[in-house]
């Protein structure tokens, strides 16, 4: 099968072209460093002619500099381990930045193989008073160019037009190869310069669009006041609008379970059914309304071009601890989950940067974090509010900016100590504002919200049929202690009993080493065996159960939350040892220890109860 | 004396004249993302501390990067008229 390679720079496009010919789903946004690892798909022309495409990071220049873009350089040169070289390149340039890119694919012209320039997003181009002479181009770069609009099936029609000949061609081994060109950037740049001198006419605008709005994104004081608002507002709308949808989900809930009750016979089964599955997956699902609406948000910053301002804005901060300029953005994805965000810190160039980064990255609050805040701070912070503002609303960001707090401040340990050594700059391109491609925001908020419903099949619902396999036996004990389940978690019960930890939570906590939100699930099965009413909340139970310092001292725990298996998997796997995941556990383990021993003793002094 | 990308006020135009090589991969670094001899650079924000970072308009685009870095650009001595 004809195999053709999606290259250039970051941001100008490719996996939305990638997305739209294959069918694939991998993730766009607005800001450079999204993909970092590439990405097969098929697709077949109308005549019949198959293709595989690669999708792959975005490279300015040759070097590779960082991980990705040794990614992507080494699947082009059929590097990749298992993988060959692609039979050609589709060279991808965002149109409106031709004057600065375009001896980017000069460069490429140099890896000898057939290649064509993909101009993307002319849409932009020609809203901006840009206009290409294509003709003119061709002939100086000499090879063929083709205009695009990525997003737009209209826009795809010419490149696929192009694609049946020259797929053809390329096949039978008859495409042209490119000239070689020169290799030192200062020449080729110059040369680049005085190609686009002449195809490239641009109308001076005062201002752009986007410039416009920048004047109040980056200003410098304003700029991080809005940043602040935009967080706040995000917590807030989590907390507020999630209600009726929640309220829905735990009706849903509770008629299940009591028609659960009424069709099977009394006994074994009808408790691992009510109290085993419906109650542990129903108690973390309840909370899919206050993650979709999160991701609303979150996807909507992404698509609009907002994240690399905001990286800007807080660079200062990050250069306070040492941090790399680039590492916001890996940090920002962490709040999604920490294993996409420790991956995107292939995007920093330096080893030490890189390794701090993920060092420091699940403590970042991540979306199976959330479940256990929502439980607790519905339990135990009255759905009231101060002013305008949800004060569970408050606590939740409140926590968060613990993480945030904790983070810099390991950061900037490490960076003494461990990782020491110079870390270089920001160096990041500031997208133009897009407004979101509805298909894609919509696609990525289903995808989102599916990846939450599939843990709750793939993990929770086998975590809590075994927890409540070990609840329910032997069948004569009377008390949790007595069963396998209290006999396991009394054996780590003595170590978390100084921090304010009962025994459910440490049976509790064992399962959510495989996924964090587990502890929710895990404690709905453990207190709804014993209890007769379905019809109680697991809230309400908590809030009956435990006392104000023990559920203080639980979310203390949750802000470090050593315990996730699949980071520390990832961990291992981007830094290639076993001393740096061990070493994540270690410390995030003692951190937490101490948060909540701390926590637990001073609420306790201060007469909480 | 040398003037450089960090020398520029906000909004004030100047031109590229060549790169400090202190740091190759830097220099690199920079031509890559897009700035070249000859090019028209302009400072268009700064950060709230010690006006670290900037973003620069060159050619269309605008790039965030920090004081450190801005340093290595060099540009003509005499600063042209800010273009309309
Ligand atoms: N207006 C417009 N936006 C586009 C076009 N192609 C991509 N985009 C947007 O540009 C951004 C970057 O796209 P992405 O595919 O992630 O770029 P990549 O980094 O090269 O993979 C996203 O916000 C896309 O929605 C286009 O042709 N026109
Ligand atoms: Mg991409």
């Amino acid at each position: 099968m004809l195999r053709l390679a999606l290259l250039g720079a970051p941001n100008c496009g490719k996996s939305s072209l990638f997305n739209a010919l294959t069918g694939g789903k991998a993730k766009v946004a607005n800001y450079p460093g999204v993909t970092v690892e590439y990405r097969k798909g098929e697709f077949a022309l109308p005549s019949g002619q198959e293709i595989e495409l690669l999708d792959l990071p975005g490279v300015y220049g040759d070097c590779g500099h960082s991980m990705d873009e040794r990614v992507a350089l080494d699947a082009v040169r059929g590097d990749l381990d298992g993988e060959r070289a692609p039979d050609a390149i589709l060279f991808m340039m965002d149109a409106s930045h031709i004057n600065t890119h375009l001896h980017n694919v000069l460069q490429a012209k140099n890896h000898g193989l057939p290649i064509i320039l993909v101009l993307n997003m002319m849409d932009m181009a020609a809203r901006d008073g840009i206009t290409i002479d294509l003709t003119a181009l061709e002939r100086e770069i000499g090879i063929p160019v083709i205009s695009c609009v990525a997003v737009r099936g209209s826009g795809r029609s010419l490149l696929l037009d192009f694609l049946e000949d020259w797929g053809g061609d390329v096949t039978h081994g008859s495409a042209a190869k490119p000239d070689p060109e020169q290799i030192d950037l200062k020449d080729l740049q110059a040369r680049a310069r005085s190609i686009t001198s002449n195809a490239v006419s641009r109308v001076q605008k005062a201002e752009t669009f986007s410039q416009r709005i920048d004047n109040w994104v980056l200003h410098p004081f304003f700029g991080i006041i809005l940043l602040f608002i935009i967080l706040f507002v995000m917590f807030q709308a989590v907390y507020t609008w999630s209600g009726p949808a929640m309220d829905l989900i735990e009706t849903g809930i509770s008629l299940l379970q009591r028609g659960a009750a009424a069709i099977l016979p009394e006994g074994l089964i009808t408790s691992l059914v009510v109290d085993g599955v419906i109650a542990g997956v129903g108690a973390v699902l309840v909370f899919l309304p206050q993650i979709i609406i999160l991701f609303a948000f979150i996807l909507l910053l992404e698509a609009s071009g907002y994240m690399a301002r905001a990286a800007f804005l807080v660079d200062t901060l990050m250069a306070k601890v040492g941090l790399n300029g680039r590492a916001f953005i890996p940090l920002l994805s962490s709040f999604a989950c920490a294993i996409p965000g420790i991956m995107s810190a292939r995007t920093i160039e330096q080893e030490r940067d890189r390794l701090t980064t993920i060092l420091i990255a699940p403590l970042m609050t991540c979306a199976a974090r959330w479940p256990v805040y929502f439980l607790i701070i519905g339990a135990f912070v009255p759905a009231e509010k101060v002013g305008p503002f949800s004060q569970q609303g408050l606590v939740a960001f409140g926590l968060i900016l613990v993480g945030v707090f904790f983070a810099l401040l390991m950061a900037a340990i490490f960076k003494r100590t461990l990782t020491k050594g110079a870390s270089s700059g920001l160096l990041i391109e500031l997208p133009s504002y897009k407004a979101p491609v509805f298909k894609d925001y919509l696609i990525g908020l289903w995808d989102r919200g599916m990846i939450f419903v599939n843990r709750a099949g793939r993990i929770i619902l086998p975590a809590s049929v075994l927890i409540w396999g070990l609840m329910s036996f032997p069948t004569h004990a009377t008390t949790t202690a007595q069963t396998w389940a209290g006999k396991v978690g009394g054996l780590i019960e003595p170590i978390l009993r100084p921090i304010g930890f009962n025994l459910e939570i440490a049976i509790s906590l064992i399962p959510a080493m495989a996924a964090r939100e587990v502890a929710v699930s895990s404690l709905a099965t453990i207190y709804s065996i014993g209890e007769v009413d379905t019809d109680v909340k697991l809230t309400e139970l908590i809030a009956a159960n435990w006392t104000l310092p023990t559920a203080l001292a639980f979310l203390a725990w949750f802000v470090f939350a050593p315990q996730c298996l699949s980071t520390f998997a990832i961990i291992r796997k981007e830094t290639n040892s076993w001393k740096w995941p061990l070493f994540a556990f270690g410390y995030l383990f003692v951190l937490a220890y101490f948060a909540a021993g701390i926590t637990y003793h001073t609420a306790l002094a201060m007469g909480l109860s | 004396m040398i003037k450089r990308l960090t020398d520029l006020a906000k909004n004030e135009t100047g031109t590229i004249v060549d790169f400090d090589e202190t740091d190759p991969r830097l220099s690199v670094r920079l031509r890559e993302i897009g700035f070249a001899e000859g090019d028209s650079v302009t400072p268009l924000h700064f950060g709230l501390f010690g006006k670290n970072p900037m973003s620069v308009r060159v050619n269309g685009a605008l790039i965030a990067l920090r004081r450190k870095d801005a340093h290595a650009i060099l540009l003509k001595s005499i600063p042209t008229e800010v273009t309309p």
